[in-house]
């Protein structure tokens, strides 16, 4: 598909600048590790729960590791060694830990862990309802769906009252539910435990909640006869943590990106790259889809001015995806519908930032974001704003479709909210059904010369952050003129070069799986 | 004198209203005949449901339009606001050129676990908002914007540090009231450690108007549709009259 007349020498180069961009972040990734890849791994053998502070046992082991051992060696000498002298299960090793019956700082001095092997069988279980949830879905997905896919959102604190209004929503047609967490829950250096009921702008991510909205979504899905998909957030200090939760309980598609994280939430960077990391080889070894948050920068950023901006991020985000054996068919890139409706012609600027972004990326399933800064009290109005985004995501085959609320100024959207822009995105999506079969560009017109430049101011300044290096980059502020400084933001304490000794069997099994998969 | 009104459709008085609404019962005559009971209860007349629609088994949306039957009088209506003559930018830096001795200290940040900076940037940063300068810019005017997600004692701990004369807050996440909490927990941890009357203490944000700011013990709550002279303007004058009187 070429509508555009967009360079593929020019998107080339940006793809290749991007590459350098990520590699030399992986190099640094490679060598680090974090209390949360360590307490994802932890999860993976089969720790779970929490003790009678409330505390989860991954946290127990990881910070008994942290206080009275190294944590640089890694969780798996540790355990590994305790497997080989107390023949117990992990979890069992866990609870003796919380009883101060065992102090594993005895296994500090020894050598590199002869008994690796020994965590295979804790593994398995796990690496097996990964497997097991993952036929599942490709089974589920199957069914007939159409894309655009609509996406609406829930968000009211309280999972069973979540768990009513999503199954509404997908009664009503929509195709992708997501769970929106509270506020506060991505700066939380653990996981709460169980069903919740009390949220703040959304409802608390654990692994009993995803189970709970899993279990009420088959349902529906089932009586409809099409896939229900299920959208969490895995963004944040607990990223590879909440991806293990999500693949274990089968969610189609999690938020998952590191930039977002550091931006909007003032994670420090070098903590959150190396979580993103681990995160997102789960993810595509369970064939979860990935969303990336680029949208998000134009409500900070103007959304024509800056749109580069997303594109050079898109790249971006698309080569560390890769890094982490992802194929591209689960790349959820994001992009949004945010020029200020003010500016005349606003609509075919947007028609061509939509329709470059999906010839850049034909296999990727775009995410692409309804207008949100300029959605105000005036409802009727934003009705509007969200038809003309309707066509646009329809125009030029967005696949997961965020939809626009009405009262997207006022709250986090009501039960009727949602049934009234399922209605407005089915009406659009069928008036508008081959329209974009129909449609060609003028070669010579504003719209094609808009993704053209587009497309050329982001190819310089991938070569701008290539210069620079990707941390001096978000010093100085590139995305959404956001500033955040490398040893600063949340999290850097749970960061620790990997010693000689460490070992990662999760990461390397699940790797080894992905390269006998190509 | 009595001023009496109703809403006006067409007609002056006429009292035409709109509403729509879910009910957490089935789509059906009874639904309707619940839907429009409930508006008749709020004094409404001539209640039509123009339209209804199942949202799921047990959930039924419904517009309505309706008279309303009794006027209210605009005569005993007051608004609190903020009564305060707004300077312009070179206004305000004139007028703390000449009433102030030292730059004055503005300190602000988004708290709680709020993590929207929009609002407090398009007070305080150097480029603001609409085209309105940001406080930053001021001269005479020091402005430290501490971001997103600052906990009150790290704010108040911070605005001790600086030597701050205004304290700047803004909440945009308003579900369950959450603002409501997180801005009485400061102004009680203000006044357990007896520094109320330390900082002219200002709030805002979408939902943030000048009578629930008071009603909260602050000095000042500005919504949408407010700029850094907005908030300069109180603020100069609030300190100027706070350092004549209690000092
Ligand atoms: C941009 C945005 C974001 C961006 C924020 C980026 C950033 N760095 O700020 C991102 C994408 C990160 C974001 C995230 C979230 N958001 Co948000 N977001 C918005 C959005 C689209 C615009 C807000 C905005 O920037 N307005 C523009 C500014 C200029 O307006 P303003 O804040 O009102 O400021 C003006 C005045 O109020 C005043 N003012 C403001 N502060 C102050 C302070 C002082 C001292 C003074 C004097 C004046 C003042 O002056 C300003 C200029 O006039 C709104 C929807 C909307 N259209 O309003 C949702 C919205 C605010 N977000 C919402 C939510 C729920 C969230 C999340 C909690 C979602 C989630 N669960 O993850 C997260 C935040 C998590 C967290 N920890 O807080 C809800 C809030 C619902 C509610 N009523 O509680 C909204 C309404 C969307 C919705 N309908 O669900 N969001």
């Amino acid at each position: 598909m070429n509508k555009l007349y967009l360079n593929q020498q020019t998107i080339n180069a940006a793809r290749l600048t991007a590459k350098k961009i990520a590699d030399s972040v992986q190099t640094f990734i490679d060598q680090h590790t974090t209390i949360s890849v360590e307490r994802a791994l932890c999860r993976m053998l089969g720790i779970d729960g929490v003790n009678a502070l409330d505390i989860p046992y991954p946290n127990i082991i990881v910070d008994h590791i942290k206080d009275n051992a190294d944590l640089s060696k890694g969780v798996a000498h540790y355990l590994s060694y305790a497997l080989a002298e107390h023949k117990h299960a992990p979890q069992k090793i866990a609870e003796m830990i919380d009883q101060n019956c065992l102090d594993l700082s005895q296994y500090d001095k020894l050598e590199q862990s002869p008994h690796i092997a020994l965590l295979t069988q804790y593994l398995t279980p796990q690496l097996n309802r990964i497997k097991r949830q993952k036929a599942t879905r490709e089974t589920m997905q199957l069914k007939p769906s159409k894309t655009p896919l609509k996406y609406v959102i829930v968000a009211t604190g309280n999972i069973y009252e979540d768990v009513k209004q999503a199954v509404a929503a997908a009664k009503q047609g929509a195709d992708i539910i997501a769970v929106i967490r509270t506020t506060g829950q991505s700066l939380l250096d653990y996981v709460p435990y169980g069903n919740t009921v009390e949220g703040f702008g959304g409802t608390y991510a654990t692994q009993a909640n995803f189970a709970t909205m899993r279990v009420a979504l088959d349902q529906v899905s089932d009586d409809q006869n099409r896939p229900i998909y299920l959208v969490n957030y895995a963004s944040g200090l607990c990223m590879s943590e909440i991806a293990v939760m999500g693949a274990l309980e089968r969610l189609d598609m999690m938020l998952n990106d590191a930039l977002y994280g550091i931006i909007f939430r003032d994670i420090n960077m070098q903590r959150t790259f190396i979580d993103q990391y681990f995160s997102r080889v789960i993810s595509a070894y369970s064939g979860i889809t990935i969303n990336t948050g680029e949208d998000n920068y134009l409500t900070t950023s103007d959304a024509f001015l800056e749109a580069h901006t997303v594109l050079a991020s898109q790249f971006i985000n698309e080569q560390f995806a890769l890094n982490a054996h992802m194929k591209k068919s689960l790349m959820g890139l994001g992009h949004a519908y945010e020029i200020d409706p003010a500016m005349p012609n606003s609509f075919l600027y947007e028609i061509a930032q939509a329709q470059m972004a999906r010839e850049i990326f034909p296999e990727a399933p775009l995410k692409y974001m309804p207008p949100t800064k300029h959605m105000t009290g005036d409802i009727f109005q934003g009705v509007i704003q969200n038809a003309l985004f309707n066509i646009t995501a329809v125009s030029t085959d967005q696949t997961i479709h965020l939809l626009g609320m009405l009262t997207e100024a006022i709250h986090t959207p009501f039960m009727s909210d949602r049934a009234q822009a399922l209605k407005n995105a089915q009406y659009i999506a069928s008036a508008f059904q081959d329209f974009s079969k129909e449609i060609k560009f003028d070669e010579n017109g504003m719209i094609v010369a808009r993704a053209q430049s587009v497309l050329s101011e982001a190819n310089q300044l991938l070569s701008s952050i290539k210069n620079m290096g990707l941390f001096t980059a978000l010093e100085n502020g590139v995305f959404a003129s956001t500033k955040r400084q490398m040893t600063s933001g949340k999290g850097l304490e749970g960061v620790f070069k990997k010693h000689a000794v460490y070992r990662n069997p999760v990461l390397e099994l699940m790797k080894k799986a992905m390269a006998g998969d190509v | 004198m009595k001023q009496l009104i109703r809403p006006y459709g067409d007609t002056l008085n006429d009292g035409k209203i709109q509403l729509s609404f879910t009910l957490p019962i089935a789509c059906n005559k009874k639904g309707e005949a619940s839907a429009k009971a409930l508006v008749e209860s709020l004094g409404i007349r001539d209640v039509s449901v123009v339209h209804s629609e199942a949202l799921d088994d047990a959930f039924s949306y419904y517009i309505i339009y309706g008279t309303v039957a009794n006027p209210i009088d605009i005569e005993n209506i007051t608004v609190e606001t903020v009564d305060q003559a707004v300077m312009s930018k070179d206004a305000i830096e004139a007028y703390i050129k000449e009433k102030f001795d030292k730059e004055l200290v503005f300190i602000g940040a988004s708290t709680g676990t709020d993590a929207h900076t929009v609002g407090i940037d398009a007070i305080m940063n150097m480029k603001g908002f609409n085209g309105h300068y940001g406080l930053e810019r001021y001269q005479g005017i020091k402005a430290i914007n501490l971001g997103s997600q600052v906990d009150n004692e790290t704010l108040l701990k911070q605005a001790l540090h600086h030597h701050a004369d205004v304290i700047l807050i803004s909440q945009t996440v308003t579900q369950k009231n959450i603002h409501i909490k997180n801005l009485t927990e400061f102004i009680e941890l203000l006044e357990a450690e007896n520094l109320r009357e330390r900082f002219i203490v200002i709030i805002g944000g979408p939902r943030i108007d000048h009578s629930l700011a008071k009603e909260l013990g602050f000095d000042a709550g500005f919504g949408p549709k407010n700029y850094a002279y907005d908030v300069a303007s109180f603020a100069v004058e609030a300190l100027y009259f706070k350092q004549k009187y209690d000092v």
